[in-house]
């Protein structure tokens, strides 16, 4: 399968990364290169094979669910592009 | 005496325990070696303050009769991957310049209780991706190092932890934190003649490390001996409840436990290491290894990890897709750049931001794993990279009933110049041939320089071992450095 242009828009659309016309067209033969190398691991049989989830063998721990830290809002906003009120402030989302 | 700044970790922790110097010199000896070495861009964050602060601490514990901090007296340089408490952290991107971290990573912290002091963040490849350093929206590294064909072309320092190795290469600092996620410790580490090891994936947390692809990210010491990375490696690792991933394992006394007689050891050699191409330099060094290896009491055997050629193709699914959901949370809504074009909506917003924010190579992996993770390609990519991955741990594990460790070259060829293999990123992506796959079955491996090619440039070679026995890779890795005897060094032009 080939990628076009379409697809890399598509695609750029669904990552949330703006690109132009020009950049969709430097993109579609690069991604098609890797995709299609990639590829190769079609042939590989995994009858049978179960997807590896865990590297090593490791249970998932749960903690506890309880407060562990004090009110952190200051330090949370610290590095926020635009902050206001005490909160995370972004283009007006509702007319 | 031997200048300060070319004592190991272990040189500079005995005699500042032994009173020969104080950590104050050794913190200001390194401190004017990052100064003076901005020509090799191996620092994006110079920190002289952090250095000296924990150096005058370690000479008042001494002088209060305490010494026996396992770092005290040493500054390291940390890789600008790990979140750092009040010093900037980039992981050398422009969407994260100027993001100030509240807090400290595991690691890092660990190392600041052990007494290490911090000489500034390492620059490395952007969000870890590359294995050259030319991806670093701060510039290349270059290498010290440089052919012996009297051109002056910039080297490589491989990667993405290339500021780590060239730093140590360099003797800017006597170790460094490196991570490794497909061979980013020890591909740059044979590429500038140092030793470097990634430990069994959960041995250190990943907590507070700038994530790539968290199922493979892992970190790990760089410096320039055996010794000194398992002095490194015991200070970083350990259970951390902040990370789900992390084990919940003592860690061993490594460096107590070296030993380079291989006496009763089995070295497998998997065959289908020897891939196509491959340089006849390569070739002999890895029978060297062999020599080597067999001279210190080890009994060598062939084996078959027969899914070898398939754990490129599918770390370079895997990787990408986990990039692609790890990088979702860089938005410009809670911290780093924003980009807010006139009259732009939130979704702009956030594309705005992100293609600004991230460099080609990052949104290349990002539009990769985005692709094979969407609708329709799901399963015939991303599933399908699972279970082959699944088959290459089995390989592995597999090889384990025949052998105790194995041993291979850590990467295809010597360093290459800066720019020669960046118009294909395929071609490069191949240079993570032989660490990918122990990376995908996350076992502990480890390089060290194992001599020099025609070019007068360093070839590593590579040890992997099971599971947790960390102390066999060290143990086998000090075999090979002690019958090498690599005492090459980048003359300093810098």
């Amino acid at each position: 399968m080939s990628v076009d242009t379409a697809t890399v828009k598509r695609i750029a659309s669904l990552a949330r990364i703006a690109i132009t016309d020009d950049e969709a067209q430097a993109m579609a033969p690069e991604l098609n290169n890797i995709l299609g190398w990639i590829e190769q691991l079609g042939e590989v049989d995994v009858t049978g094979i179960e997807p590896m989830t865990a590297v090593i063998p490791n249970t998932l721990r749960l903690r506890e669910d309880v407060v562990t830290e004090p009110d952190q809002r200051d330090l949370v906003l610290a590095n926020a592009p635009q902050a206001e009120h005490g909160f995370f402030a972004v283009p007006k989302v509702i007319e | 005496m031997t200048k300060l700044t070319d004592l190991t970790v272990a040189g500079i922790r005995d005699g500042f325990r032994a009173g020969d110097f104080s950590a104050r010199e050794v913190a200001e000896g390194f401190n004017a070696a990052v100064a003076g070495a901005k020509a090799l861009n191996a620092f994006i964050v110079d920190t002289p303050d952090h250095a000296l602060a924990a150096a005058d601490a370690a000479d008042a514990a001494r002088a209060a009769g305490d010494a026996a901090k396992p770092l005290a007296g040493v500054p390291i340089g940390m890789k600008d991957l790990f979140c750092t408490k009040g010093v900037q952290t980039t992981a050398a991107s422009h969407i994260l310049e100027g993001f100030v971290p509240p807090y400290e990573s595991t690691v890092s912290g660990k190392l600041w209780e052990a007494g290490a002091g911090m000489l500034g963040k390492l620059n490395l490849d952007q969000f870890a991706m590359g294995s050259s350093n030319e991806t670093s929206y701060f510039g290349n590294v270059i290498s010290p190092w440089r052919r012996n064909d009297g051109g002056n072309a910039a080297m490589a320092p491989g990667g993405s932890s290339g500021g780590s190795a060239s730093a140590i290469a360099a003797r800017l600092c006597p170790a460094a934190t490196g991570t490794d996620t497909g061979g980013s410790i020890r591909q740059p580490a044979a590429f500038v003649g140092i030793s470097g090891i990634k430990p069994t994936y959960g041995r250190c947390s990943r907590w507070g490390v700038v994530a790539f692809a968290s199922s493979l990210d892992q970190a790990g010491p760089m410096a320039r001996d055996v010794r000194d990375c398992a002095i490194m490696l015991e200070a970083m690792s350990g259970f951390d409840a902040k990370d789900s991933t992390s084990l919940d394992l003592e860690v061993p006394h490594w460096e107590a436990g070296l030993s380079s007689d291989l006496k009763g050891k089995r070295v497998g050699i998997p065959k289908e290491y020897r891939v196509e191409g491959m340089p006849a330099e390569i070739e002999a060094l890895w029978q060297q290894g062999i020599d080597w290896l067999r001279d210190a009491g080890a009994e060598i055997v062939e084996v078959s990890l027969p899914h070898t050629r398939y754990a490129l193709p599918a770390y370079y699914i895997i990787a990408p897709a986990e990039a692609s959901s790890n990088l979702a949370r860089y938005d410009g809504v809670r911290y780093g750049q924003r980009e807010l074009p006139e009259g732009a909506n939130l979704q702009d917003m956030y594309a705005a931001t992100r293609s600004a924010g991230f460099g080609p190579e990052v949104k290349r992996r990002i539009m990769i794993g985005t692709y094979v993770l969407s609708a329709g390609y799901y399963h015939a990519y991303y599933t399908q990279a699972q279970k082959v991955r699944t088959l290459i741990a089995r390989d592995f594990a597999e090889a384990w009933d025949h052998c105790d460790l194995l041993l291979t070259p850590t990467a295809p060829s010597a360093a290459f110049a800066l720019g020669e293999k960046m118009a294909d990123p395929l071609a490069m992506y191949l240079n993570d041939v032989f660490t990918v796959p122990s990376s995908l079955a996350g076992l502990p491996a480890m390089s060290v320089p194992g001599g020099l090619d025609a070019g007068g440039l360093p070839l590593g070679l590579q040890v992997i071992g099971r599971p947790l026995d960390e102390q066999s890779v060290l143990n086998a890795g000090l075999a090979l450095e002690e019958r090498a005897g690599f005492t090459a060094r980048a003359e300093a032009w810098w």
